[in-house]
């Protein structure tokens, strides 16, 4: 009895880390050119990271505050790319320091 | 902002009413090898491109434009009921005299003592993202009433400039034309003050046109200036764009303790970093920089050819010496005057009693 529990249980706790942590992320990327955002919104997957890549002739600076999702990517010199996941599930509100009309909103599902 | 374009043909667009790209020295060196190399490859025609005028004011959904909601604002403007001694109204520190700032180094609030930050222009402020030198609001309607509110500049309580407005019998007429149905209250008067400085915009300079055609706009100095300013000076790394601004915040490199959207942003890039004026009629606004330090436009193109001065980890890494020459700070002073609209003169409200 005990270890058809055991057996039972294992396979549901593989399965709930997985899907916290997809193995098969997928890396998606988001230009920075003319001082915008290549798109405004992005949806993706949990445990997916997005790349930041500064196709612009001018420094930007990629950040978020969005409580539980905070970072920084510091300046990215034109031509730098910086990638970051995203292991949480919620809306994260990305911006540049440096040039604030530049938004993306990114839905993590 | 959530706006929605409203074609005001009116004046503006165009023709009424009417500070520049710097650690020890091996911090300095990187910040250069991270900087992308003035675009001066690209053609001046390519460049003039860049600069041409928007065809209307933009106006917010919430806040469209009419000559009612312009007069009512402009009447709050210039007066200085709107503070608590009765003396000191919003155009005091935007007087369109000094092109809508007010000529000082830094303001002079309640009691004629003296701000932190130089008076910004209010010039072409409806293209702003951010207001404040240091970004912290995020509308005209929401900037508005800071001024009026701050114990150090109008020092008039909200709910007591609703009741001195409230009491003033040919206020209400104003009020009712512009906002129907609505009441005398922070948010109307926020609103009117807000849609009369979308009005106030920078007219027709020597510059506009010159990129419109007419090659005897400018001088050839000025035409080199042009080259420099997109070129080998890197200005327009930040003073892009028609109204000659990113709306961005960056550290200049300005010896300060004044952190400006640092206080705001607690990020390492955003300490000592201000808001890109315009260079919309800046012959006009002498002193320069946000504290004023800097007297003439001269002293201004001095200090980006050093690199700023500040050595710090904030440094814009646009900021790195340009080793202009004499004849090149010349033909960027010459290109910076090009930039200067002849405007009519401001008519004075008449205020209601």
């Amino acid at each position: 009895m005990i270890n058809r529990i055991i057996f039972g249980t294992l396979p549901t706790i593989a399965l709930v880390t997985l899907s916290a942590v997809p193995l098969l992320a997928a890396d998606h990327e988001i230009n920075q050119q003319d001082r915008h955002f290549s798109q405004t919104e992005i949806t993706i997957k949990v445990g997916d990271t997005i790349s930041f890549k500064n196709d612009d002739e001018v420094t930007h600076n990629v950040f978020s505050t969005t409580p539980g999702m905070e970072f920084d990517l510091h300046r990215q010199a034109p031509g730098a790319s910086s990638t970051i996941p995203f292991n949480k599930v919620g809306d994260v509100e990305v911006d540049c320091s440096i040039h604030p009309r530049m938004k993306l909103l990114v839905h993590v599902r | 902002m959530k706006t929605s374009t409203r074609a005001l043909l009116l004046m503006l667009v165009l023709g009424l009413i009417g500070s520049v790209p710097g650690f020890l020295s091996s911090d300095r060196a990187k910040a250069a090898a991270n900087t992308a190399p003035p675009p001066s490859n690209l053609t001046r025609a390519h460049w003039k491109q860049k600069y041409i005028r928007p065809a209307s004011i933009p106006f917010p959904a919430d806040n469209l434009y009419s000559k009612d909601r312009e007069l009512l604002g402009k009447t709050l403007f210039f007066d200085p009921r709107l503070s608590q001694s009765g003396s000191i109204a919003c155009a005091s520190c935007h007087n369109p005299g000094f092109s809508w700032g007010d000529g000082l180094p830094r303001g002079i609030g309640t009691g004629m003592k003296e701000l932190g930050r130089r008076s910004p222009t209010i010039l072409n402020a409806a293209w702003s993202d951010l207001l404040f030198w240091d970004g912290r609001a995020d509308s005209l309607e929401m900037q508005a009433l800071g001024p009026i509110a701050s114990q150090r500049e109008m020092n008039m309580p909200l709910d007591a400039m609703v009741k001195v407005l409230q009491e003033i019998p040919e206020y209400k007429a104003l009020f009712a034309r512009a906002y129907p149905g609505e009441p005398i209250n922070e948010k109307t008067v926020a609103r009117a003050i807000a849609s009369f400085e979308r009005t106030v915009v920078s007219g027709q300079a020597p510059f506009d046109r010159w990129i419109s055609g007419d090659e005897s706009a400018i001088s050839e100095d000025a035409k080199r200036g042009f080259d420099l300013f997109n070129g080998k000076a890197g200005c327009v790394q930040c003073h892009s764009q028609w109204n000659f601004t990113d709306n961005g915040f960056h550290d200049v490199g300005l010896e300060d303790t004044d952190r400006g959207r640092g206080d705001r942003l607690h990020l390492e890039g955003m300490q000592f970093a201000f808001k890109t004026p315009t260079l919309r009629n800046v012959d006009r606004r002498a002193p320069y920089m946000h504290e004023g330090n800097e007297q003439t436009l001269a002293e201004v193109i001095d200090f980006y050819d050093r690199g700023g001065d500040a050595r710090r980890k904030s440094l814009s890494p646009e900021m790195v010496p340009l080793h202009l020459t004499a004849q090149e700070k010349t033909d960027l002073l010459a290109f910076l005057s090009t930039l200067t609209s002849v405007d009519k003169p401001v008519e004075f409200p008449s205020f209601p009693r």
